[in-house]
Formats: structure tokens, C-alpha cells, sequence
């Protein structure tokens, strides 16, 4: 039997929550949602916005008609395709050279975990700064002070540099610096993660192969992966999710212009393209861009789930 | 007679193998220590390269084949990019709000946890399962709203809109909820017979048993304020009330061409430094929250 007295005070302990998380949490869902099919709202009169509007899916359709939108789709969709795989398969070798070794561990444990504790936009300056090339680059004839020191390396073995981040650079090249950059960020957890999943691991499968001296490539692949499958699972999963709402690291390489200076915005991601519209003070394109982006990570994570569901063994 | 013999030669082969396999394995051991040497190396080469650069003069900076050690460290960079970006009132600024945010935070995440962990109420089970299904939407559907809420209740420009609408985090709650539900129950029972009030062995016996888990939220929740970087410039983007990471975007908005890197470096530095210093103290709480959570500060 529940007294009513404490009913009374235990409302008393959550209302502090409650009435924060209806103002921040839950009256944002419904007006997101709503405005999403309110075409042209502006919503902000405050600010010079045009309250007038007309319900409908009018919003839906210009975001996705939009061509930026298209462009922001596509860097977001690469990033992801190509970032999660390389970052889950460096953290699940490094993970288990760490399991494999005793001196050091601690120390290169720590290393490893390193750079989670970073400001996401301060490193991308030292990324920019690694890439950046100093001189008259995309003329003619350039004229290099500096190649950076990623071109320099390049060079000490014999390659030809690269125009990475500069005026005239590629879309392939910009987008290699910032996969570059994602992966470095996105290791620290991941190893994080699957160690934790490598301690859990019953020694006695590892005895039993060295008993039948197997080779260590198949440990890996029918021991080690199979067993850790729920923790490469969920490092995927996360993965994806956080590549979707890739921003900042993108305005810590190239700045709040989203792109090099001969391309601005040609780095745009889901994310940023929300915060534009929010920007032009277009509340009713922003909802909507935000719902899309919700369906896809939904739709993202359903697959990595089904999938997992086929390949995962609890 | 034969049967020793074949024991010795067994013997001798058993050796022999031992002694190979003893090879593969220090070939192995080596091999992987070089991999996990030359990963380290990849890691930390940002952080050196940072350092190093920040210590350099400009003209030395410019040198082509770069120098991997500053001729003559340069520490007036660091004056410069503490003038250059105001890092001081960054600093500040970001120092009251995430004071403030997390001392609050705090105690809203012990009271509704210890709501859910201990008290007794209709929809208990329902409420906390609705909370949890929050954590699913992404936090851009929030923003959006928000945004429009703080701008006509018109406390933009402030503390206080950097700081209120993030007070609450379902994962923080659900965290030390988990925490407390460890705690035995008859402790409480216990407390009740003896007549102590819910709030006194709240705060005497389940919030220091629950002290490692605090911790972490502290440390993640200031790591947060200090990393945030979209609401803060959507909302409180004027010199006296902006953070520490969009004011650092915004002292150095050129990221690309002749940019006077070395005093960049040297404020990238000096953002990163609190953030170092809280990893080589504290890190134990910081690995224990993050390999909880998944999420970034």
C-alpha cells in the first residue's frame, strides 16, 4: 500500500526535473514536430521573424529538394561509411595488442585514451594547422614557403604534396583531413569499450587454442570478434550515430564557413545545415531537417541493429 | 629398455619446440609492441605538434624542412594568444557557468534519482521509461525549440541561458539511480525505524556511498561546459558571456593560408591544458562515466 503522503513527497523530490525537462525536453518535441509541417514559418517575431503559415509537407520537400541539403547528406552519409569501419578496426587492433601485452599497458592505455579529453574544435585547429599549406597555393606556379607538416613527411618519402585544406583544394582531400581527424577522435572510446569487452572474456577459450596451437589471425577472427560481437556492435552503433551529428569537428578544421575558402559549405554536414536554417531564421526548414535527420539515424540504427541481431553472439 | 629411449628423444623434441615457440613469441611480443609504439606515436604527434608549434617564432614556423624542436622557445606566444583571444574572461565565463550548472545539476539529478530508487509513487515505472526514451532523440530537435523558447522569454545574452536548459540529463539520472537501487534497501528501512528523515539519510548515507559516480558526473558535466560550442554561440554569443571554445573560434576565425599559427597554437594549448590536468587526476572517474555512458562531455 502506498501511503499518499509519500506519493505527495515523492513529486515533491522529482518536480524540480519535471518542470525543467516539460519546458526543455518535452514541449520541444511537439513544437519541433509541429512547426516542421508549418511551411514558411519563421516563428521568431522577436527577431523579425513571419509568423504566418500554412500547414502542409512544403518544408519537407524544400529541404530535401534543396541542393546543400543534398551535399550535406552525401559528406554525412561518407564520413560514416568511411570513418566507422577504419576507426572499429584500428580500436579492435590496438584493443587487442593492449590485451596481449604486460609492461606498458597501463601507460599506453592511458596515451590511448588520450585524446577523449579534448575540445573538439581546439585540436581541429592543430589538424588544420598539420595540413595547411603556407604560400601561394592553387596559382599557376605556386610559390611554398611552407607544405605543412603532413606534406613534409610525404615528401621525406618520396611523394608529391598535397593541396589538403587550402584555396583550390579537392573535395576528396578536404574530406581526408577530416576523416583523418574523426578516426583519431573516435578511437580513445571505442578502444575504451572493447578492452573492457577483452577482460570479460573467458580465459579458457585462448588456453584451449594454444593447446591446439592455432594461429593468431584465427583467434582473432573465431574467438576474439565472435565473443566481443555485443561490444563491436554497440562501438558501431554509437559510431554511426555520432557520425550523423558531425559539426564541430568540421568548424574546428575549416571554420565556421564549413569548407575551404574557394568552397565555403562544400563540408556541410546534417547537423550544420540545421543550424543554418536556424540562422536565416527559417524555424519551419530547421524542424524539418531535424526530423529527417532523426528518420535517418532511426532507420541507421534499425539496419546496424538487424544486422547485429544475425551476426551477435550474447 | 626402448621405452626410455623413447621418452628421452620425446623429451628432446618437446625441448626443441618450446624453444621455437619461445622465438615466435618474442617475435610476436616484438611485433606487437611495435604496432602499439607506432599507434601512441600517431596519437600523441597532434599534442607534440601543438606544443612545439606554440613555442616557435613565426619565421621559424614558415621553415621548409620544419624544425621538430623550437631553435628558442617563445613562451611571449602565450601572452599574446591570452590578450589576443581575452582568454581571462573566457576562462571566467566558462568557469561560473560550469560551476554553477553542475553544483545545480547535481542536486536535481540526487533528488530524482533518489525519487525513482527509493520512494514510492503511482506511473514510477512508466515515468522513468518515458525519461530513458528522450535520450534517443538527438539533441538538434531540442535546440530548435529552445531556442525559440529562451529568445521570447528574452534571457538570451545571459548566464542563465547557458546554464538552465541543460540542467537535467536523463543520463545522469539514470546513472546514479543505478547507483542507489545498489545501496541495500534495509539501510533505509533501518534509517526509517530510527526515525531519520528522508532527506538526512539522503544526503548522510546514499550520496556519499554514491561518491565515485558524483564524481564522474561532476567531472563530464565540466568537461561539457567547457567543450560546448553550438547552443553557447547561438544563444550568448556577445564578448561579455562567451565560452571558452567559441571564443577561441572566434579570435582565430582563419584556419587555413598564412595564419600566424605558433600564438593559435599557443591558445589551442592553453584550452587544452585545464582539460589535461583534469585527465591526470582524475581519470580514473572520467573512464569509469565514459565507458558508462557513450557519450562525449
Amino acid at each position: 500500500m502506498v501511503e499518499s503522503k509519500q506519493q505527495w513527497k515523492a513529486w515533491l523530490y522529482l518536480s524540480p526535473a519535471i518542470v525543467l525537462l516539460l519546458i526543455f525536453t518535452v514541449w520541444p518535441i511537439i513544437n519541433t514536430v509541429a512547426m516542421a509541417f508549418m511551411e514558411d514559418y519563421s516563428g521568431l517575431a522577436k527577431i523579425g521573424g513571419d509568423t504566418a503559415f500554412r500547414f502542409g509537407i512544403g518544408n519537407f520537400a524544400k529541404v530535401v529538394q534543396n541542393a546543400d541539403f543534398q551535399q550535406a547528406l552525401i559528406n554525412t552519409v561518407l564520413l560514416c561509411v568511411i570513418s566507422v569501419p577504419i576507426s572499429t578496426i584500428l580500436a579492435l587492433l590496438i584493443a587487442v595488442a593492449l590485451h596481449a601485452i604486460k609492461p606498458l599497458q597501463k601507460a599506453l592505455q592511458t596515451i590511448f585514451f588520450l585524446p577523449y579529453v579534448t575540445n573538439s574544435i581546439a585540436i581541429g585547429m592543430v589538424f588544420a594547422a598539420m595540413f595547411n599549406v603556407i604560400g601561394s597555393v592553387g596559382t599557376r606556379r605556386p610559390l611554398i614557403s611552407s607544405y605543412g607538416i603532413v606534406n613534409d613527411i610525404i615528401r621525406f618519402f618520396g611523394g608529391n604534396w598535397v593541396n589538403w585544406i587550402n584555396s583550390g583544394s579537392e573535395h576528396w582531400a578536404n574530406m581526408f583531413v577530416l576523416i583523418t581527424y574523426i578516426v583519431w577522435n573516435a578511437l580513445p572510446f571505442k578502444i575504451l569499450i572493447l578492452l573492457g569487452g577483452l577482460t570479460g572474456i573467458n580465459k579458457q577459450y585462448y588456453e584451449a587454442a594454444k593447446v591446439d596451437s592455432t594461429p593468431r589471425w584465427r583467434v582473432l577472427t573465431r574467438i576474439t570478434v565472435p565473443l566481443l560481437s555485443p561490444m563491436l556492435a554497440y562501438v558501431v552503433i554509437t559510431g554511426f550515430i555520432g557520425g550523423f551529428k558531425e559539426y564541430t569537428s568540421i568548424v574546428g578544421i575549416f571554420g565556421e564557413s564549413m569548407g575551404p575558402v574557394h568552397a565555403k559549405g562544400s563540408m556541410n554536414t546534417m547537423v550544420g545545415l540545421i543550424y543554418d536554417s536556424l540562422a536565416s531564421n527559417n524555424q519551419g526548414r530547421a524542424s524539418a531537417a531535424a526530423l529527417i535527420l532523426f528518420g535517418i539515424i532511426l532507420v541507421v540504427t534499425l539496419i546496424n541493429l538487424w544486422v547485429s541481431k544475425k551476426h551477435v553472439h550474447y | 629398455m626402448s621405452q626410455s629411449v623413447m621418452k628421452v628423444m620425446q623429451g628432446r623434441d618437446l625441448r626443441k619446440t618450446s624453444a621455437r615457440q619461445k622465438i615466435t613469441h618474442i617475435l610476436s611480443q616484438a611485433g606487437i609492441y611495435l604496432f602499439l609504439l607506432l599507434m601512441a606515436a600517431i596519437v600523441l604527434f597532434p599534442f607534440y605538434w601543438m606544443i612545439i608549434s606554440s613555442l616557435k617564432s613565426l619565421v621559424e614556423y614558415r621553415l621548409s624542412p620544419p624544425t621538430f624542436w623550437p631553435m628558442q622557445a617563445l613562451f611571449s606566444n602565450y601572452a599574446d594568444a591570452f590578450t589576443t583571444a581575452s582568454l581571462g574572461v573566457l576562462f571566467k565565463n566558462t568557469m561560473i557557468v560550469g560551476l554553477v550548472s553542475t553544483l545545480l545539476s547535481l542536486v536535481i539529478t540526487i533528488f530524482t534519482a533518489f525519487a525513482f530508487a527509493r520512494l514510492q509513487f503511482k506511473g514510477k515505472e512508466l515515468l522513468f521509461a518515458a525519461l530513458l526514451a528522450t535520450m534517443m532523440i538527438p539533441g538538434e530537435l531540442f535546440t530548435i525549440t529552445n531556442y525559440a523558447t529562451v529568445t521570447h522569454l528574452n534571457i538570451t545574452g545571459t548566464y542563465t541561458v547557458l546554464i538552465v536548459p541543460f540542467l537535467v540529463s536523463v543520463f545522469y539520472i539514470y546513472l546514479l539511480r543505478q547507483n542507489f537501487l545498489q545501496i541495500p534497501n534495509e539501510l533505509y528501512l533501518a534509517a526509517k525505524v530510527d526515525g531519520t528523515s528522508d532527506m538526512k539519510y539522503l544526503w548522510k548515507v546514499m550520496v556519499p556511498l554514491s561518491l565515485p559516480t558524483l564524481i564522474s558526473i561532476t567531472i563530464l558535466k565540466m568537461m561539457g561546459a567547457w567543450n560546448s560550442y553550438i547552443w553557447p554561440r547561438l544563444v550568448a554569443n556577445d564578448p561579455e558571456h562567451r565560452l571558452i571554445t567559441n571564443g577561441l573560434r572566434n579570435a582565430f576565425t582563419d584556419t587555413t593560408g598564412d595564419v600566424n599559427y605558433p600564438v593559435q597554437m599557443a591558445a589551442v594549448a592553453l584550452v587544452s591544458l585545464p582539460l589535461f590536468l583534469v585527465f591526470v587526476f582524475l581519470r580514473k572517474y572520467i573512464m569509469s562515466g565514459v565507458s558508462r555512458s557513450g557519450i562525449k562531455g
